[in-house]
């Protein structure tokens, strides 16, 4: 029989469940302290990094040369960049990512899925830089032999290589929703005498459009914020252009550059590097709310 | 013939739809199309993987495990990259685990609905789509240039452990939901309190789910580059950081948590990035020791995850 506690021990027992509690809240809060020390980071560097460049002139000049003589901080020429490495990833990773969740939702058995699903998984535990190396070394060479004239640093190559990393996102997030789609929908639809892959195409699709489109904008937030890729095999050279077989840094790759270099702490180029994050950061952002809403609709629906 | 009118107007050309033979074989050609999509990931890991293996095996010896990074190719190597990658680690799991599986846990067990929850759980689900290398910029304008940390072996745990902060969250919020209530209920109704219910049966349970996220969390860790670049690892190590035995006492020393470092990653980046077939040749072999790390952890807590799928039966 145990034995009754007494009102000493029970205080004691009650002191250590609060702090317990104490200290597990403020490992909880400790995320959103991350959150605001990337927020403070941004916005005190970038206000600094603003006070001598005017938000007008960072928004709509064509030039971004920071590190030379003369200076100009046109965040156009990065924004560029980023934009095209991520359209090409798009293109590879949006009809591939979305066919493999089609053939995985709808069409492979169970035994296929189970061992599919799992080792593309693996393919986003590559290290960034490794994959990296093998767009400058691997596809680019073989790039080369296909569109002549291709540089050793171009977008396409970066591109196509972050679009096969983001496979895995763009494939698993689409499938989920794809099965979220109710049974019943699928069986009025063979009813109706409609093949496996109408009623894929064209039933279970578009039920799933707003989480296939969630799946989709959370890859493209992937490929803008993708750094390793673009750094290696794209160049670190800004360059307004939109076509995908010129080399040009991305916003990323611009940080990264700069990083590699010993700049002193508090100078123009120092800030600068933090104004380009703070563009990073809020395009991310707004990628990964627009998501968040669109994953928030589709789950209202059933 | 008479056809039931359905409601279609007159005049209306009706749709009609290919007939049936040649429907089935499309779906026959999509069944071939769809499996193809879906190995095309798979083939480009394996040709990732034997590009790799092709360039860099040669490449791997002993030495190359023992040597120092070098301006001549073929005596360089990893040292320092693999010591600084496992202190680095280490200090990243120090952190990173208790602190998001202590989060993780509040937010299951102890949180109640309130606005507060609402703002962390946002949260965490937000900062698990910031770009890495934001990480970085907030390490080196807080850490290196705020607190004084230096481009430190310290500063780069800390860094990586807030980086997989939310996804060891994440893994033991799911571990812990999996687990039901009748294990709590059973607990309490014998007078345990709620720490002793959630340190010895909650967690306890969820464990494997846990370990799960962990590896995984260390595994990208293991692999990161950007945010470790923007603090300013250096590329060039050829010392290895202060030991952590000394022969005076206390015998135990934690200096090395202060010294520069370089790790796998960046030695592989600084590689790949110099012209030449011979140090392209060391990257390749330098990335296939991180790959081949990062996908045995990934294999790994897949496997976990697997294996407690088919033992889950509550």
């Amino acid at each position: 029989m145990a034995s009754r506690l007494s009102a000493a021990q029970r205080r004691r027992i009650r002191i250590r469940e609060r702090i317990i509690e104490s200290a597990l809240f403020l490992a909880a809060t400790s995320s959103v302290l991350v959150t605001g020390g990337i927020v403070f980071v941004l916005l005190y560097e970038s206000a600094a990094f603003f006070e001598h460049v005017p938000v007008i002139t960072f928004l709509t000049d064509t030039v971004w040369t920071p590190l030379f003589a003369d200076p100009r901080y046109g965040i156009m020429p990065l924004l560029c960049g980023t934009l095209v490495s991520t359209l090409v990833a798009l293109a590879v990773a949006a009809p591939l990512g979305l066919t493999a969740a089609l053939y995985l939702s709808e069409f492979a058995g169970p035994r296929v899925r189970e061992f599919i699903k799992p080792t593309l998984e693996l393919l986003s535990g590559v290290p960034t830089v490794v994959y990296g190396f093998f767009a400058l070394l691997f596809v680019t060479p073989i790039l080369q032999k296909i569109v002549p004239g291709l540089p050793g640093f171009n977008m396409l190559s970066a591109g196509i290589v972050i679009g096969i990393m983001i496979i895995p996102y763009v494939a698993s997030l689409s499938e989920d929703a794809m099965r979220a789609v109710p049974q019943g929908l699928r069986d009025a639809s063979y009813g109706l005498g409609a093949t496996k892959l109408e009623t894929a195409v064209k039933v279970v699709l578009p039920a799933a459009t707003s989480g296939v489109a969630a799946a989709f904008v959370l890859g493209i937030s992937r490929a803008v914020g993708e750094t390793m890729i673009v750094a290696i095999a794209a160049g670190t050279q800004p360059n307004l252009t939109l076509d995908p077989r010129e080399p040009a840094a991305t916003i990323t790759a611009f940080i990264v550059q700069v990083a590699l270099g010993d700049l002193p702490h508090g100078s123009l180029p120092y800030q600068s590097i933090f104004a380009a994050g703070l563009m990073l950061f809020l395009l991310t952002l707004a990628f990964n709310i627009f998501s968040f809403w669109l994953r928030a609709r589709y789950r209202e629906v059933y | 013939m008479t056809a039931i009118d359905i409601g279609v107007p007159r005049g209306v050309p009706r749709k009609r739809h290919a007939p049936t033979a040649r429907r089935h074989r499309r779906e026959r050609i999509f069944k071939v199309v769809g499996l193809l999509a879906t190995l095309v990931g798979l083939v480009a890991l394996g040709a990732l993987l034997f590009d790799l293996a092709y360039s860099g095996l040669p490449r791997l010896s002993w030495d190359f495990f023992l040597n120092f990074p070098s301006r001549r190719a073929n005596i360089a190597g990893i040292l320092s990259a693999w010591v600084g990658s496992l202190l680095v680690i280490l200090v990243t799991g120090a952190i990173g685990i208790p602190l998001g599986v202590a989060a993780g846990i509040y937010l299951e067990e102890y949180a109640r609905k309130n606005l507060l929850t609402n703002i962390i759980e946002i949260n965490v689900s937000n900062l698990a789509g910031v770009p890495s290398i934001i990480y970085g910029l907030l390490a080196l304008g807080l850490f290196v240039y705020g607190f004084g940390t230096g481009r430190s072996i310290f500063t780069a745990g800390l860094t990586l452990a807030l980086l997989i902060l939310p996804i060891i969250i994440v893994a033991t919020r799911e571990a812990i939901r999996a687990v039901p209530d009748s294990l709590r209920e059973a607990a309490l109704g014998l007078g345990a309190t709620k720490w002793q219910v959630t340190r010895d049966h909650v967690l306890p349970a969820a464990m494997p789910g846990v370990l799960t996220g962990v590896i995984i969390g260390v595994s990208r860790a293991l692999g990161e580059t950007a945010p470790l670049i923007t603090i300013g690892a250096l590329t060039f190590i050829a010392f290895l950081p202060t030991p952590p035995i000394t022969s005076e006492p206390p015998f135990i020393s934690f200096q090395w948590l202060w010294d520069g470092f370089t790790v796998l990653p960046i030695q592989a980046f600084n590689w790949v990035s110099r012209p030449g077939d011979d140090f392209h040749a060391n990257a390749a072999a330098a990335g296939l020791v991180l790959v081949l790390l990062t996908l045995g952890l990934n294999g790994i807590a897949i496997y976990l995850r697997y294996r407690l799928r088919k033992k889950l039966q509550w």
